[in-house]
Order: structure tokens, then C-alpha cells, then sequence
């Protein structure tokens, strides 16, 4: 044991110095946000602790201020809760058809289902832009949820996980004459709790963090998201550093604090295209 | 009657795999039609669209600026591939053996960084590489006497800056991917080639890589993707589309520049269908040379 000590000690050394470059991008921000943004303008983010110029001006102005911060927030927090609930009750609908049954096409379902993962989101923005103009879904939520219901990734997830689950259990349903639906609702649906909780955080991180799509189809200031609401303080005529700081380290927050409650959840969500098995 | 139908087992499973098809047929098949079709047209608004033939593909080739961003993208692409594969491969090996202290907790902190959204991120690393030498990685640089760089202005240091923000981003979640594939290498493989007298190094070469094949296969499909579809990333760090000389322009920044900055839809669509055939390529390649299509599923 005696001599494995000089080695892990190098192990605990080595990951703790990558550890602290890691969080280093943190600890800036949070530095950051307790000083006035004339003062970033000037000197960047850096690591100087200097309490002069540092204050809670920024928090106060956050909590007390004009703006729309709480606006956009709020509305991220409802897209993004009807999103991941739309879009898991769809996908796991979907991925029980694939699992559960025989039938013919389904291999080559599922081979689009495949497709849709290796096709680059992004060379579709143009042509879905000018249909959601064409079926007057500019604006609106619905332009942001309607495309991702049955999303390939979250689908499967499911279809993957419903493989482990005992054939047995639907068989019993048939025989005491549940019906293919209520087998369905009633006996498939409760076991697949920690896949819809891994999904739930994938499809909510993607929802909550997500850019580019809503930036191209919210134009009404008032549903703007938080990540557009954060881009727009950020100008060609200047930046509003004094909210975008604070904004965006308290943006983190929510998050960091579901990551400690439901860590196990966060990882398996986050690695669950891996190849398990 | 109808009941009947929809319930039995034969057509049950149609009704389940319905909202997939919809979706697939509406949100992916048909747009896509309409984006290769595009590009074979000059759409100029309030005009009817004009068939162009092979017009945009010709133009794309003298179009220096796009070459440029295909250039990015694809150094883009081949810089993260070559940073985040063997840097959280290591580390996965590293924080899995037995010598470990704190194991959990080093896998929650490097994770951290992937629950920021690009935006967060991107405005964070904007204001550590700034040119002032006040800068966090100026005053590091300062550290060792060097003058500070204005990293956002040169192709080089633009891309350090860039592919710091990915490193910082995802060696947490690519160390979970290969800790996971970990998982499946059984034990007594080490045991075996211990007893054989193997080091710790030829077990990493000869255990280690070959077994995790499969994972470093999925991470590098998914990055030959994220890579040459990364877009917000630049745009955050540079604060636009319109990086000094172009430095930090990607595909789908010049699709976006084209299609909504420029109202050029036929050309971007033209654009995106290339990124496409430049996507599939890749990685059908990749998984051939790979043998994952020989294994079957």
C-alpha cells in the first residue's frame, strides 16, 4: 500500500490541477458579476479580486431593475417544460411501436429514425424557416416544439431500454385482456420512470440552453428566451455588460442545483447515445 | 368497428410509430426536398423563383469566402477530433483505477462545463480571451513575461480560443462515454495479462484501445457532426457573424449569412446541401474504414 502512495498522491495532484482549470471559467464569472461592466469593458474577465470596485450594484439591478430578464426566463422555463413533456410522451409512445411489435417497414422506420441522428440539424434551418412562414407557425412556440416531437435521439433511448424489459410483462397484460393501448399506458409506462428521467434532462438542457432555431422564428420581444434575451444586450453599438454578467451566472444556477440533486439522472441522460452492451 | 381496427395487434403498431412518420414526412423529409430543390433556384423575394441549374454549385467553387469557411469547419472538425479523443480517454483510464482518490467527485466537476449553453460559455471565454492585458489568459501569459495577444483578431490564436471553449465544454462528457465503454472491458483481461507480465502501458495499447473501439467510434461520429455543424459557438465569441477577415466563419455561419443576412435562400440552401454530402461522406468513410458496417447491427 505504502508504495502506491507516491503514485496516487500524483494521480489526486495531476486531476486536482485540471479540476481547478475547469472551474477557473466559473470562478471568473462569478467574480465577474459583482463588478460594474464599464470595468469589463476595460479589463476583461480575469481573476483580480479587488473589493473597490466590486459591489452586489449588479444583483440589486438584477432583482430591482428595468429589464425583462424575468420575462425571458420565465418563458424559457415554460418552453422548456412543455417541450421535454411533448416530446417524451411522443418519443416513448413511438419508441413501445418499434420495441414491442414485428411489423412491416419497421426496420426501415427505424433506419430514418438513424438518419434523423446523422443529419446535421443545421441544413435544415432555411426550408423549415420558410415553412413555418408558410403554415403561419412564425412566432409562435409551436414552431420551436412541432419539429423536435419525436425526437430521434430521445426515441432511441427508449426503444433501447424498452429491450430490457421482459417480453413476459406484455404477454400477462394480453391474457388478462388489457388491450394493446392500456398495456401500453397501464404496465409499460411506470417501469420506464428512470429512462423518462434521464430524458427529461437531455431534452431539457437542450431545450433550456437552445439558440439558434428560437432566434430565427421568435421575433416579439415579450417570448424571447432567456439565451436570445442574453444575446440581445450583446450589440454592435455596445454591450450591456452590467446584466449580461450577473444574467448569465444566475442563468447557471437552476441548473447546477438540479445537477446535484439528480446527478445520476444528468450523466446517464447526457451519455446515453453510447454504446452500452 | 373502427375501434376494432385500430386496437387489434396488427395495426396497433402503426398507430404507435404514427407521430414518428408525421414528423419524419413533414419536419425532415419535406424540407429537405425543398432545400435540394432550392438550390437549384435563385429565390429573390416578392419574385417567383427562377430555375438556375447547377448556377449556385458553380459559384460556390470561385466563392473564396465560402472555401474559407468549409477550411474552418473542417480544421474545426479535425482539431476537437484530435484534442477530445485521446486527452478524456486518458483521463477516463486515469480516474477508473483503483488508485483513485475522489472519483466522484472529479467526474461531477468536470461535467460542469456542459451544463452552460453556448451563450453563457461563448460571452464567458469572450472576456477571458480579451486584448486587454488585463485579460485572464493575458495576465496568464504575462505570468511568463509574454506581451498579451489580442487572440480574437488572429486566425490562430482564434481557433486556440475556440477550441478552448470545446475542450472546456466536452472533455467531461467524452470522459463519461469512454468511462462507460470501461464498464464493458472484463476484468480478468488485466488479470490475465498481469500475470503474463504486461505494464501498465501495454495493457493501454493492447487491452484498453482495442476494447474500447465501439465508444471511440460514437465519439467520433458525433464529433465529426458537431464539428462541422458548429455555428453559435463562433458566433458567441466573436459577437456576430462577422469575424475580422472571416477567421471564425463556419458553414453553417455562411448558410445562416447567406439564407437570412442576405436573403440568398437558393445559394445558402445550395450551402447546406453540400454540408450534407460533406457530413455523409465523412462519416460513411469513417465507419467503413472502421468495420461497423461489417458487424451488422
Amino acid at each position: 500500500m505504502s508504495r502506491q502512495l507516491p503514485k496516487r498522491l500524483g494521480l489526486l495532484l495531476l486531476f486536482t490541477v485540471i479540476c481547478l482549470a475547469v472551474l477557473v471559467p466559473f470562478y471568473a464569472i462569478t467574480l465577474g458579476s459583482f463588478k460594474p461592466g464599464k470595468e469589463l469593458v476595460r479589463g476583461g474577465l480575469n481573476l483580480s479580486l479587488d473589493p473597490s470596485v466590486m459591489s452586489f450594484d449588479n444583483f440589486t439591478f438584477l432583482f430591482t431593475g428595468e429589464h425583462a430578464y424575468f420575462t425571458w426566463f420565465f418563458n424559457s422555463l415554460l418552453l422548456t417544460l412543455v417541450q421535454v413533456a411533448v416530446t417524451l410522451l411522443v418519443s416513448a409512445f413511438v419508441a413501445y411501436g418499434f420495441a414491442a411489435y414485428e411489423f412491416r417497414g419497421k426496420n426501415f422506420l427505424f433506419i430514418c429514425v438513424l438518419l434523423i441522428m446523422m443529419v446535421p440539424f443545421e441544413i435544415l434551418l432555411l426550408p423549415l424557416y420558410k415553412l413555418m412562414y408558410d403554415i403561419h407557425l412564425m412566432n409562435s412556440y409551436g414552431a420551436i416544439i412541432l419539429p423536435g416531437l419525436a425526437s430521434a435521439a430521445t426515441v432511441f433511448f427508449f426503444r433501447q431500454y424498452l429491450r430490457g424489459i421482459p417480453e413476459e410483462i406484455i404477454t400477462a397484460g394480453r391474457v388478462d385482456g388489457a388491450s394493446e393501448y392500456g398495456i401500453y399506458f397501464r404496465l409499460i409506462l411506470p417501469v420506464m420512470k428512470p429512462a423518462f428521467a434521464a430524458m427529461a434532462i437531455l431534452n431539457g438542457m437542450n431545450s433550456w440552453n437552445n439558440l439558434l432555431w428560437p432566434f430565427m422564428v421568435l421575433s416579439d420581444a415579450n417570448k424571447y428566451t432567456l439565451p436570445i434575451g442574453l444575446k440581445t444586450l450583446l450589440t454592435p453599438y455596445g454591450n450591456n455588460y452590467d446584466l449580461l454578467i450577473v444574467g448569465s451566472f444566475f442563468s447557471i444556477l437552476p441548473i447546477f442545483a438540479l445537477f446535484i440533486a439528480f446527478q445520476k439522472y444528468f450523466i446517464d441522460g447526457m451519455t446515453a447515445g453510447s454504446v452500452k452492451g | 368497428m373502427v375501434k376494432r381496427f385500430l386496437y387489434s395487434q396488427k395495426v396497433a403498431p402503426y398507430v404507435f410509430v404514427l407521430p414518428f412518420i408525421l414528423v419524419f414526412l413533414l419536419f425532415w423529409v419535406y424540407p429537405l426536398g425543398s432545400s435540394v430543390s432550392m438550390g437549384f433556384q435563385k429565390i429573390t423575394i416578392g419574385q417567383e423563383a427562377q430555375w438556375v441549374g447547377l448556377d449556385n454549385y458553380t459559384k460556390m467553387l470561385g466563392d473564396e469566402i465560402f472555401l474559407k469557411a468549409i477550411k474552418n469547419s473542417f480544421v474545426y472538425m479535425v482539431l476537437t477530433i484530435v484534442i477530445l479523443i485521446p486527452f478524456p480517454m486518458l483521463f477516463a483510464v486515469l480516474i477508473n483505477s483503483k488508485m483513485m482518490w475522489a472519483r466522484e467527485f472529479f467526474k461531477s466537476a468536470f461535467f460542469l462545463p456542459a451544463l452552460t449553453s453556448v451563450v453563457v460559455a461563448g460571452t464567458i471565454f469572450r472576456l477571458m480571451f480579451g486584448e486587454m492585458e488585463t485579460s485572464l489568459t493575458n495576465s496568464f501569459l504575462g505570468l511568463f513575461g509574454l506581451e498579451p495577444v489580442k487572440f480574437l483578431k488572429g486566425q490562430t490564436t482564434g481557433f486556440i480560443a475556440l477550441l478552448t471553449l470545446a475542450t472546456w465544454r466536452w472533455t467531461g462528457v467524452n470522459m463519461l462515454y469512454f468511462l462507460s465503454g470501461l464498464k464493458n472491458i472484463p476484468e480478468e483481461y488485466y488479470e490475465a495479462a498481469s500475470i503474463d507480465g504486461a505494464s501498465a502501458a501495454q495493457k493501454f495499447f493492447r487491452i484498453t484501445i482495442p476494447m474500447l473501439k465501439p465508444t471511440t467510434i460514437y465519439v467520433v461520429t458525433i464529433s465529426i457532426y458537431a464539428g462541422l455543424a458548429m455555428f453559435v459557438e463562433s458566433l458567441m465569441l466573436w459577437n456576430g457573424n462577422n469575424s475580422p477577415k472571416n477567421i471564425g466563419l463556419t458553414i453553417v455561419g455562411y448558410l445562416y449569412r447567406q439564407g437570412i443576412e442576405k436573403n440568398e435562400m437558393g445559394y445558402a440552401a445550395a450551402v447546406g446541401i453540400v454540408l450534407l454530402l460533406i457530413a455523409m461522406i465523412i462519416n460513411l468513410t469513417q465507419l467503413t474504414l472502421t468495420g461497423m458496417f461489417r458487424k451488422g447491427e
